[in-house]
C-alpha cells in the first residue's frame, strides 16, 4: 500500500493528442507512464493497490464531450466519478457529458482494475490534470484565433469568452486545438471553485437500468452463440473418471457436449437447454487430495493458534516482558468462517476463439490480466486478444479472478464457436474462491492501569494478511506490539473478498478494544483517543493511518449518534478503523425484539478527504456498512467431505432489506485528496455491532456469523 | 416442439420452447428482452420479478406452458421510457449501485404500490423482503418507494 499521495509524472511522457477522422479533438493520458515507479504486474492481491489508470477526452464539432473511462464498473461508481475529475477541469457542463465504457486496450490505457478501493485516490491529479490540459489547449487555440494572449480568455461550460465579447465554444476550435504542442504547465482549480466535484451525480448508467436495457455480460449475445452449462467437481479435491451424455444429448436444443480437464461442458441454443443438459450428465469422481471440512479447519486453525510457528510481521519492544509483568491479560479467540461472494449476477463471460482472434467480452475486475492468461492458455499472440468490459452485477472481489473467462475461451477453442459460458446459482455458490475462514487469537496486558503490550496471532486458510495491514491501528499505540501469521494449506479456493482481511480482522479487534476498554475500567472512546494521541508526531514511516484523523472521525461519531444519551432500549456499539487510505469511525443502535438483537441504526462517520461524488459516496457507504452488518450477522459456508453446505438463496442468508437498519452518514469536511469508499466502511461494523449486543445482553459474541452463536434471551414481559 | 401464444408487455408472441422453460429463459433468450434477470432459479431473490397479469411472480419458476392467455409485463414494458413513477423514484433517489437486482426491484415495488399505493415504513420493508440487493442499496429503495408512493396517491 502506498504511504503517500503524490505522483510524479512527466505530461510529456504520458499526453498525446490527435484530431480525429470524423473532426474533433481526442486527447489520451497514460498514468502507468505517469507513475511508474509504483506500477509493479498484478502477482498478488497487495499490489492491486497500485492501479493506474488513463481516459480519453473526445470533444466533437458541436461541443459535445465524450469521456471513455477505462476503469471496470462493478457497481463502485467509477464510472460517474473518474470522469467528473476531467469534466470538472475541462470546464464543460456535466450535461454535455456523455461517458462510454472504454474496452481494454492495453497500448493506450494500462492496469484498468477494479480493487482496493484505489481509483480516486490515484486518478484525483491526473485526471484531472487532464481535463486541464485539454481545457488550456482549447484556450490557447481561442486565444491564436483572436490575436490576444491565453491569460485574457475564460472558460464556463464549455465556452470560452474574452473582454472584447468574443464566444467561441469548445467544438468550434476543438481541431485547431489538438494540433497545438501540449502545454507543460497548467493550473489546476481551487476547490473553492468546484463546480462538478462535490456536487450529487446520478450514476451515468441510470436510465439503462431503470429500463432493462442490455448492459451485464450475462446480456451479451451474438449470432450463432453457444450457451455453456460446465459440470465440475462437486467437491474440492476431486477428478474426474468418466461421464455418460445419452441422456444429455437427447435434451432439445443441446448440440454438444465436451470434456476439458475435469469439467464437462454442455453447449446448447439457448441457457435452459444447457442447464437442462448438464443436469442430465452422469459423472463418477474420484476424490485425488483430502475431502476437507469445516470440523477439520477449525481443528487446523485452532491448532495452529495454540502451536507457534508464526510469521512475525510487526514485533515493537519487548511483548514476552510487558506480559510476564503484567497486573492482567485478557486473551480472546474470535473466529470467522468462510463467505461466498454471492454477485447477484452469477459468474459468466463470452469467448469467440477463431484463427485469427480471440474475442472476449463480459464482466472482468481484471481484463489485462485475464487476457494475457488466455493468450498464454491457447499459446496465441497477445495481440490477437481483444476483451470488451461489460457493467458487473457486483464484484466483491470474485470476478478479479478470471477462471469463468479462461473456460469459456477453451470451450470456444474446442467447439470452434462463439460461446457464453453461464453459472447457475449453484455453479456460482460453490465452485467459488471465497473469503477464507479465519481465527484470531488476541492477548492484551495491563499494568497499573495501562496498557502495556499487545499480540495477535492469525491463523487463516491458505494465506494472511498482506501488505501493510500489521501497521494498521493499534500499531504504534502500544509500546510492544506484535503481530503474527500462519496459515493452514486447504485444496479449497480462496481469494479476496471486499476488504480483504481487515474484513473480519477490524471486527474482531474492536470487539476486543470493548472488552479491554471494560476490563481497564476506562472509558471505550477516551482510549481510543488516548491511544491515538501517543501516535501523533510519530517518525514510523509503516504506521499508515492519521491519529489526528482517526480522531476527527471519532469525535463527528460521538456527536452525531447521540452515544451515551440514548433512549431507553437502545443499546449501543462502537467501531473506529483505517483501511484503503480512509478513516471510519461507526456506532450502532439495537433494540431488543422477542429475544434477539436488532440493528436500528447505523452512525458512520468517514474521512474520505474531498468527496467527489456525494451521491455516490453515499451509496458506498450505507452499503458497506449493510454488507458489513448482513455477512457479521448471518453469512457462513461450510464444508462436508469437500463440499460447501450451501448453494443457493433458500440455505444461505443474505441481508434483507426487513433486516436492515438506517445508515445514518457524515463526512469530515476537508480539501484533502480523495480516497476510495468501496471498501473501508464494511471492516469496522461487525465490532460495532458484537459491542452494541454486549451492551443489550451481556454476551460477549466472538465467532461469526453473530446470529448462529447467539443465545437468545428470556423474553420479559 | 410445442409452440405457445403468449402477450408480452401488450404484443402477442409466438414461443417455440420445451414445455417446462421458464419464463425467464424465454424473455431472456427466445425474445431478447434482457432487462429481466437471472439471479438464483428457485423464486429465493426477486432480480426476474415480472408482472403476470398485474401480480408481481418470479419469472424463473413459472414455465412458459401455464403462461398462455395472461398479461406478461416486463420491466421493458413497465413503461416506454422510463417514466413510471417507481422508475422516476429510482432515478430521483440514484438507488442503483451495480444494477443488476434494480429491475426486479422497481416490478416488486410497483405492483406493490399498486395494490397499496399508501403504504407504511414497515409494509414497505415487508412488500420488498423478497428482493435481494448484494450491494445493500436497500435505503435508498425504501426512500424510492415513499417518493414513488407520494406521486401516485
Amino acid at each position: 500500500m502506498k504511504t503517500s499521495n503524490k505522483i510524479n509524472f512527466s505530461r510529456r511522457a504520458f499526453l498525446q493528442t490527435s484530431t480525429l477522422a470524423s473532426g474533433g479533438m481526442l486527447i489520451g493520458f497514460n498514468l502507468f507512464t505517469a507513475c511508474k515507479e509504483d506500477v509493479k504486474p498484478p502477482i498478488d492481491l497487495s499490489l492491486l493497490n497500485y492501479n493506474d489508470f488513463n481516459a480519453f477526452i473526445k470533444i466533437s464539432d458541436e461541443g459535445k464531450v465524450t469521456i471513455f473511462s477505462p476503469n471496470p464498473e462493478i457497481g463502485q461508481g467509477v464510472k460517474t466519478s473518474m470522469p467528473m475529475l476531467i469534466a470538472e477541469e475541462l470546464d464543460v457542463a456535466w450535461d454535455d457529458v456523455h461517458v462510454v465504457q472504454g474496452a481494454l486496450d492495453t497500448k493506450n490505457y494500462s492496469r484498468q482494475v477494479a480493487g482496493g478501493s484505489q481509483s480516486l485516490r490515484h486518478g484525483w491529479e491526473p485526471l484531472r490534470q487532464t481535463g486541464a490540459t485539454a481545457r488550456q489547449m482549447l484556450v490557447n487555440a481561442a486565444a491564436t484565433r483572436w490575436g490576444i494572449l491565453p491569460s485574457e480568455c475564460k472558460t464556463k461550460n464549455g465556452v470560452i469568452t474574452n473582454s472584447n465579447g468574443d464566444i467561441l465554444g469548445y467544438g468550434d476550435v476543438a481541431i485547431e486545438a489538438a494540433q497545438l504542442e501540449v502545454p507543460e504547465e497548467v493550473a489546476l482549480k481551487d476547490p473553492k471553485d468546484f463546480t462538478i466535484i462535490g456536487q450529487g451525480k446520478s450514476n451515468v448508467d441510470i436510465d439503462e437500468i431503470i429500463t432493462g436495457k442490455p448492459l451485464f455480460g450475462l446480456d451479451y449475445k451474438v449470432e450463432g452463440m453457444q450457451y455453456a452449462s460446465i459440470l465440475r467437481p462437486p467437491a474440492f479435491g476431486q477428478k474426474l473418471v468418466s461421464f455418460d451424455d445419452t441422456a444429455t444429448r437427447g435434451v432439445n436444443g443441446v448440440n454438444d457436449v465436451i470434456k476439458f480437464g475435469d469439467k464437462v461442458a454442455v453447449l446448447a441454443n439457448n441457457t435452459w437447454a444447457a442447464m437442462k443438459g448438464k443436469k442430465a450428465l452422469k459423472a463418477e469422481w474420484n476424490q485425488d487430495s483430502q475431502a476437507e471440512s469445516t470440523a477439520l479447519h477449525d481443528e487446523k486453525l485452532m491448532a495452529i493458534l495454540n502451536g507457534d510457528t508464526f510469521d512475525t510481521r510487526r514485533e515493537d519492544g519487548d511483548v514476552k516482558k510487558a506480559f510476564a509483568e503484567a497486573d492482567t491479560v485478557l486473551e480472546r479467540t474470535y473466529e470467522t468462517p468462510f463467505v461466498p461472494h454471492n454477485c447477484m449476477e452469477p459468474m459468466n463471460f463470452f469467448a469467440h476463439v477463431s484463427t485469427n482472434k480471440i474475442e472476449l467480452v463480459g464482466p472482468i475486475q481484471t481484463p489485462a490480466g485475464t487476457a494475457s492468461r488466455i493468450a498464454k492458455m491457447l499459446g496465441r499472440d497477445e495481440s490477437e486478444v481483444s476483451l470488451e468490459m461489460t457493467r458487473m452485477g457486483g464484484g466483491f472481489g470474485r470476478r478479479l479472478y478470471g477462471d469463468f473467462a479462461l473456460e469459456a475461451a477453451e470451450v470456444s477453442h474446442l467447439a470452434k464457436k462463439p460461446v457464453k459460458v453461464v453459472f447457475s446459482r449453484e455453479d456460482d455458490m460453490t465452485d467459488g474462491i471465497y473469503r477464507p475462514a479465519i481465527k484470531y487469537r488476541i492477548a492484551a496486558s495491563i499494568k497499573d492501569g495501562k496498557l502495556t503490550g499487545y499480540h495477535l496471532k492469525e491463523a487463516a486458510i491458505n494465506s494472511n494478511m498482506y501488505g501493510l495491514i500489521p501497521n494498521f491501528f493499534p500499531a504504534g499505540a502500544i509500546e510492544n506490539y506484535k503481530v503474527d501469521t500462519a496459515n493452514y494449506k486447504s485444496n479449497i479456493t480462496t481469494g479476496a473478498w471486499r476488504a480483504p482481511y481487515t474484513n473480519v480482522l477490524a471486527s474482531c479487534e474492536q470487539s476486543f478494544f470493548d472488552e479491554l476498554a471494560e476490563t481497564m475500567q476506562v472509558d471505550r472512546i477516551q482510549l481510543h483517543k488516548d491511544l491515538l494521541e501517543k501516535v501523533k508526531g510519530t517518525t514510523d514511516e509503516q504506521i499508515q493511518y492519521s491519529p489526528e484523523r482517526l480522531q476527527g472521525v471519532i469525535d463527528l461519531v460521538v456527536d452525531k449518534s447521540n452515544w451515551g444519551n440514548t433512549k431507553e432500549g437502545v443499546y449501543q456499539g462502537f467501531a473506529v478503523y483505517y483501511c484503503h487510505n480512509t478513516h471510519v469511525a461507526e456506532i450502532a443502535d439495537i433494540e431488543m425484539e422477542n429475544g434477539y438483537p436488532v440493528v436500528k441504526k447505523v452512525t458512520c462517520a468517514v474521512d474520505c478527504g474531498i468527496v467527489v461524488n456525494p451521491l455516490g459516496a453515499n451509496n458506498q457507504v450505507v452499503g458497506g456498512v449493510i454488507d458489513g452488518i448482513g455477512h457479521s450477522m448471518y453469512g457462513e459456508l461450510t464444508f462436508e467431505n469437500g463440499m460447501p453446505q450451501s448453494n443457493n438463496f433458500n440455505s444461505y442468508q443474505l441481508i434483507r432489506m426487513h433486516q436492515t437498519p438506517q445508515v445514518d452518514v457524515h463526512f469530515v469536511k476537508n480539501n484533502l485528496a480523495p480516497t476510495g469508499l468501496g471498501e473501508p466502511t464494511l471492516p469496522p461494523v461487525g465490532g460495532a455491532i458484537a459491542n452494541a449486543i454486549y451492551a443489550a445482553t451481556g454476551q460477549r459474541l466472538l465467532k461469526m456469523p453473530y446470529m448462529k452463536h447467539y443465545e437468545p434471551q428470556k423474553i420479559i414481559g | 416442439m410445442p409452440t405457445y401464444n403468449l402477450k408480452i408487455n401488450g404484443k402477442l408472441q409466438t414461443i417455440e420452447a420445451d414445455s417446462d422453460t421458464p419464463l425467464l429463459w424465454v424473455l431472456r433468450d427466445h425474445v431478447e428482452l434482457v432487462g429481466t434477470k437471472f439471479g438464483c432459479g428457485i423464486a429465493q431473490c426477486g432480480a426476474c420479478t415480472v408482472h403476470i397479469d398485474g401480480a408481481a411472480q418470479r419469472s424463473c419458476s413459472l414455465p412458459v406452458s401455464n403462461l398462455q392467455g395472461m398479461e406478461i409485463t416486463t420491466i421493458e414494458g413497465l413503461s416506454e421510457d422510463g417514466s413510471h413513477p417507481v422508475q422516476k423514484a429510482w432515478k430521483e433517489i440514484d438507488v442503483p449501485q451495480c444494477g443488476y437486482c434494480q429491475a426486479g426491484q422497481i416490478m416488486t415495488a410497483s405492483a406493490f404500490l399498486n395494490d397499496n399505493p399508501n403504504p407504511s415504513r414497515t409494509e414497505i420493508r415487508s412488500a420488498m423482503q423478497g428482493n435481494i440487493c448484494r450491494c445493500a442499496s436497500y435505503n435508498s429503495i425504501e426512500k424510492a418507494v415513499e417518493v414513488a408512493a407520494k406521486e401516485l396517491s
